[in-house]
């Protein structure tokens, strides 16, 4: 089972807590964009095989949304951050170049 | 090839079964190919049927990461149907299920269709709205399905509680022309078939990278090394997102992990396909004896072909209260495959911004049941470079003119 730790509430919490939220970072786009815009911000998913960031909540513990930032090929979790970032911390994006040398960044 | 018969199996039954023959080839790869096909499950290996039967081209080869039909051509729960509430995804999957009925003869090869008939359960009155709904829909595309009564349902599936405190049965969506099919028979049909036309089924081939030039494809890179082509389809499911990207485009589709389990065998207790979608479990007994059964996906980005473990719970708590019988069951075996979900839940059969490069994918949880149909209509994509009447609704530029197909609403669940 999948365990994120809550970076708010600071609780160990395992998946059966959580509600997943699918991908992070994302820029929104609304009235006023292009098609190819709108439809990249509302479908185009990044849907890696390997560094991914992720929306959770910590829905059955203290409700905050939050981020985290795990592997989709071997199931490992790097950390997890406010949902309050624009970016992964970059101590977090450091430690995940150093484990994934190849990895591209997060954009 | 030689034919599979009664009379072939009398003869080898008189000579020590010595003289059966490979079913299919195993070459190495040639240096080009009219099309090449990544992607040897069901839906690879129909559209390399469809190719070569439909539309004469059999310079193909199909190119295989792992082992033919080692994806979630073997990992499903076997569902075929085609109740499907908008028209254009009614007409693929009748257009599958009815290849289904005659697949055997068509391939000499025993798939085991079995139309043992498919319910839905309704289970709220919201379900039993829906479900009428889809019913009538049914009957103006021209697929047989009823509603029918709680009773109906007790009749024809002794072992269902419909008296649950929670969710009583309401009624069912009824197709008694659904049923199961023999997952592994499939894919190994359409591969001895398309070996007989001299198709090149290559295994253990992984696709590294596609060549282009002047905006058309030329290749791809693969572990056995570099393969010409005139034509490329791309049919891998979970790794659709990650072929494209070599192609340089992006798929609206996010893989998920989605688990099935079966029980231990037992004596014959049901004889239909049951789906409860509103506690979001199914249920069919294979020929073998044991209880085939399904859920809902898991709920993150997964590629690891395993899921978590409180789905499978949650599944089983939701069959024990359908089916009370099965609580003393032992559960033998779970997997789990990695399924493409798009946006609105239906697949994408479509030209790519690539030239000459073709997509089949998004099939989700319910790929089995459109095996041939898909192939069908890829086939008729991939020979005359456009899309006919079944796939034209299918595009992957949908998603930007929001012409959805939305069977995610119509269904209420992913199926």
């Amino acid at each position: 089972m999948l365990t994120l730790e809550c970076p708010y509430c600071g609780v160990m919490a395992d998946e059966t807590e959580l509600t997943p939220g699918y991908e992070a970072h994302l820029k929104r786009f609304g009235p006023g964009s292009t098609d190819e815009e709108f439809e990249a911000y509302m479908f185009a998913r990044k849907n890696p095989k390997g560094v991914h960031f992720e929306r959770w909540r910590h829905a059955y513990g203290c409700g905050k949304w939050f981020l985290a930032a795990r592997d989709t090929a071997t199931l490992e979790v790097f950390g997890t951050y406010p949902a309050q970032s624009s970016a992964p911390p970059q101590a977090l994006q450091d430690k995940i170049k150093a484990k994934r040398p190849d990895w591209k960044g997060y954009k | 090839m030689k034919r599979y018969s009664a009379f072939a199996l009398a003869r080898e039954a008189l000579t020590n079964h010595l003289g059966w023959e490979r079913a299919w080839a195993n070459p190495a790869p040639k240096a080009s190919y009219d099309v090449i096909i990544v992607g040897a499950g069901g839906h690879g290996l129909a559209t390399a049927y469809y190719l070569g039967k439909n539309h004469g081209i059999t310079n193909v080869a199909i190119l295989e990461k792992g082992w033919l039909g080692g994806g979630n051509t073997g990992r499903n729960t076997t569902i075929i149907r085609s109740n499907y509430l908008q028209d254009s995804s009614a007409a693929i999957y009748e257009k599958s299920r009815s290849l289904y009925e005659t697949l055997s003869q068509d391939l000499n090869y025993n798939a085991m269709f079995s139309p043992r008939g498919v319910m839905m359960l309704a289970q709220t009155h919201h379900e039993v709205r829906g479900y009428l709904r889809t019913a009538h829909a049914n009957s103006l595309q021209g697929v047989t399905t009823e509603f029918i009564s709680p009773q109906k349902v007790k009749e024809l599936c002794p072992i269902l509680n419909i008296d649950g405190p929670r969710y009583p049965v309401l009624g069912a969506l009824w197709q008694a022309r659904g049923g199961t099919g023999r997952h592994d028979a499939v894919a190994w049909g359409y591969a001895r078939a398309c070996s007989a036309m001299g198709m090149d089924i290559i295994q253990n081939c992984e696709v590294k990278g596609v060549t282009s030039a002047n905006g058309v494809v030329t290749g791809v890179e693969t572990t056995k090394g570099r393969i010409g082509t005139r034509k490329l389809g791309i049919v891998v499911a979970g790794h659709s997102g990650q072929v494209a990207d070599m192609a340089g485009f992006r798929l609206p589709v996010e893989a998920v992990a989605l688990q099935a389990l079966v029980s231990e065998p037992i004596k014959p207790c049901m004889d239909v396909v049951v789906m409860a979608n509103t506690v979001h479990g199914y249920m069919s007994q294979s020929d073998k004896g044991e209880m085939v059964i399904g859920g809902g996906t898991d709920g993150f980005n997964n590629f690891t072909q395993r899921g978590s473990f409180h789905h499978i719970e949650e599944t089983l708590r939701a069959l024990i209260e359908t089916f009370p019988i099965i609580s003393r069951l032992k559960m033998l075996r779970q997997w789990g495959g990695i399924v493409d979900m798009t946006g609105d839940r239906s697949p994408i059969i479509s030209k790519t911004p690539l030239g000459n490069c073709f997509i089949n994918c998004g099939w989700g949880t319910g790929g089995f049941k459109a095996i041939p149909g898909s192939g069908w209509a890829m086939a008729d994509l991939m020979a005359r470079g456009e899309p006919g009447p079944l796939a034209e609704a299918f595009d992957m530029w949908r998603f930007k003119e929001g012409r959805f197909i939305d069977e995610s609403v119509a269904a209420g669940v992913a199926h």
